[in-house]
């Protein structure tokens, strides 16, 4: 489904991410793990078209479609959803406006009907009811003054209502406390889907306690370092990132 | 210096122009060099941009009153709302309008006005003088809708008596040079003004709000928000005085402008001054100038949200603060439609 090959990413000057492959096929959940610094969140930058994120080589396809050739709102329209590590603040925009822009617009530009008003309220109220989220909090300003859990779960929920094909979470689970975490989790792994791919970026193992990846690598100094099953994902948390750190040095 | 008593007299060295303080943003002289000729007489049909909130209308077109009746003065009598139309269809021409409204003691008005324009290169001139009694209520929601290549300015002299409170909202696109001028005297005794503002500006339009409100004697209050955007190589200036007399204790006031510039070479020029000659005051203000949230702009347009809908929809949230505290829901309706409406060509 997604597939990324000798990707190059530069971000001002230097080059972070320097010939990256990776195949995420479709029903599959595959964790990037890696230590500080080593192009995890520039990675998912550079999937979902950020500005000033410039491939310079390599290439990457969801389902055979070029992603590189297509702005960041288009490849939204193909199923790529970002879960930010800090998702931002949108003074002035309620959140169920934001989020009903943002389906519309999807769907208009995969030629779809507009979703109507009772149909999206009902869709919204489920999804935000299983994601312990009080309804009233969508008529506020998208994440202002949101603690950090909850901007996390509102990504989650954004991400439940626009049903992407391929799921980019990035560090979703920092600033989560325990009970946020396995909330969030939950509404992720009922994402799980065979059509579905999910890249899980984390720096720690502790989420993929809760969402169990099939595949796990290591990113380091902008390479794939390492991959193998989850349970490399329980070797790195006892041994740490030093080795790679090394071997790429 | 006024553009009323240049266009009265016929008189270019009585515009205001760039070595006048107040006016150096917004030059007359440099761009007028004759008085035009005067405008033709036009009919008004009923409507404008308030038609379905209100109505009552008294309309202007060219400067002269509709239906041949002189409204120069007009007490308002009981509660209600009027639209007040200054309709301009003129090429190369001008006019003037002088109207005087008083609102009876303990009545609550809404006064609709409207700057309609059509035609071009034209100079309009329109002075209003206001008079709130004690305990009265007057709102006035400006919507300035003018050619391009218009000029217009609007001077509005308001008098409010004790415990009368006058809130005022202006939403512009501004025109060639544009001023909208409101001048008013408080006098405290728990009365309260409200003087916000929106401009959206595009291509190489200008407008000017200006706004001076002097607090003559103690327990007043103002409070002032005006918000806006610039794109192309538009022009906007704000220029808001709060004058607290000595003497004019417990005054609170209150005020914020706020610009967002969307192109290079757009320019907001900002002023706010506040003179204060008493001790015992609450007095703030707060002035930024700044551009939208790229961050932001990329998390809508990765949700899906494509570039420019994003820039319009954040732009639009930007000004909503404003449109948001009037009162009147029918006007607030209105200027809401005008504001969306107008983002699709600004943001």
């Amino acid at each position: 489904m997604l597939s990324i090959k000798d990707l190059h990413v530069r971000v001002g000057e230097a080059e972070i991410i320097k010939g990256l492959s990776l195949d995420v096929p479709a029903g599959e959940v595959h964790a990037i793990m890696g230590p500080n610094g080593a192009g995890k969140s520039t990675l998912s930058y550079a999937l979902a078209g950020r500005p000033g994120y410039e491939v310079t080589a390599g290439s990457a396809s969801l389902d055979g479609d070029d992603l590189l050739a297509l702005d960041p709102s288009e490849r939204a329209a193909k199923g790529v959803f970002l879960s930010f590590q800090y998702p931002l603040e949108i003074p002035g925009v309620p959140g169920l406006t934001f989020l009903r822009t943002a389906l519309n617009a999807q769907r208009k530009a995969r030629g779809d009907e507009e979703v109507s008003a009772p149909a999206f309220l009902k869709l919204v109220r489920a999804q935000a009811a299983a994601l312990k989220i009080d309804f009233e909090m969508l008529k506020r300003p998208l994440n202002v003054g949101f603690s950090g859990g909850e901007k996390k779960r509102m990504e989650i929920l954004q991400m439940a209502v626009l049903s992407p094909r391929l799921l980019i979470l990035d560090e979703t689970d920092s600033g989560l406390d325990i009970d946020a975490l396995r909330i969030v989790s939950e509404g992720v792994n009922a994402m799980r889907s065979p059509d579905r791919a999910m890249l899980v970026i984390t720096h720690y193992q502790r989420l993929l306690d809760y969402i169990k990846p099939d595949r796990v690598h290591v990113l380091a100094d902008g390479r794939i370092a390492a991959s193998g099953g989850p349970e490399l994902a329980l070797q790195l948390e006892a041994e740490g990132y030093d080795k790679y750190a090394k071997a790429a040095a | 210096m006024s553009l009323a008593a240049a266009l009265r007299t016929d008189d270019v060295s009585k515009l205001p122009g760039r070595r006048d303080e107040d006016w150096r943003w917004t030059d007359l002289r440099g761009l007028l060099r004759e008085i035009p000729p005067l405008s033709p007489e036009i009919e008004v049909a009923e409507g404008g941009p308030f038609a379905a909130v209100s109505a009552d209308e008294l309309a202007y077109g060219n400067g002269r009153s509709s239906g041949g009746a002189d409204y120069g003065n007009l007490t308002m009598v009981g509660d209600g709302t009027l639209r007040l139309r200054f309709v301009s269809d003129a090429a190369a021409t001008r006019h003037s309008t002088f109207v005087a409204i008083t609102v009876e003691e303990g009545d609550t008005v809404t006064l609709l006005e409207s700057y309609e324009g059509r035609g071009s290169a034209y100079v309009a001139s329109v002075e209003i003088a206001l008079e709130v009694e004690r305990d009265a209520h007057l709102t006035r929601i400006i919507l300035v809708d003018e050619a391009a290549d218009a000029i217009l300015v609007s001077e509005a002299r308001v008098v409010l008596h004790p415990g009368a409170t006058f809130h005022q909202t202006v939403l512009t696109t501004g025109g060639r040079r544009q001023r909208i001028e409101t001048v008013v005297t408080h006098p405290g005794a728990g009365g309260s003004v409200r003087m916000d503002g929106v401009y959206l500006l595009g291509d190489r339009r200008h407008a000017d709000i200006t706004t001076e409100v002097t607090h003559a004697r103690p327990d007043g209050k103002t409070d002032q928000l005006v918000k806006g955007c610039v794109s192309g190589q538009a022009r906007a200036v704000f220029q808001g005085r709060i004058i607290v007399a000595r003497g004019a204790d417990q005054t609170d006031a209150r005020m914020g402008h706020h610009g967002l510039i969307l192109s290079e070479r757009a320019e907001i020029d900002a002023k706010p001054e506040l003179e204060i000659y008493a001790d015992d005051v609450a007095c703030a203000h707060g002035n930024t100038v700044g551009a939208l949230d790229e961050e932001a702009i990329f998390y809508a347009r990765s949700r899906g949200i494509p570039e420019a809908e994003a820039r319009a929809m954040l732009t639009q949230a930007f000004v909503s603060e404003v449109v948001d505290r009037i009162e009147h829901e029918g006007a607030r309706a209105v200027a809401r439609a005008w504001v969306a409406k107008q983002l699709g060509g600004v943001a």
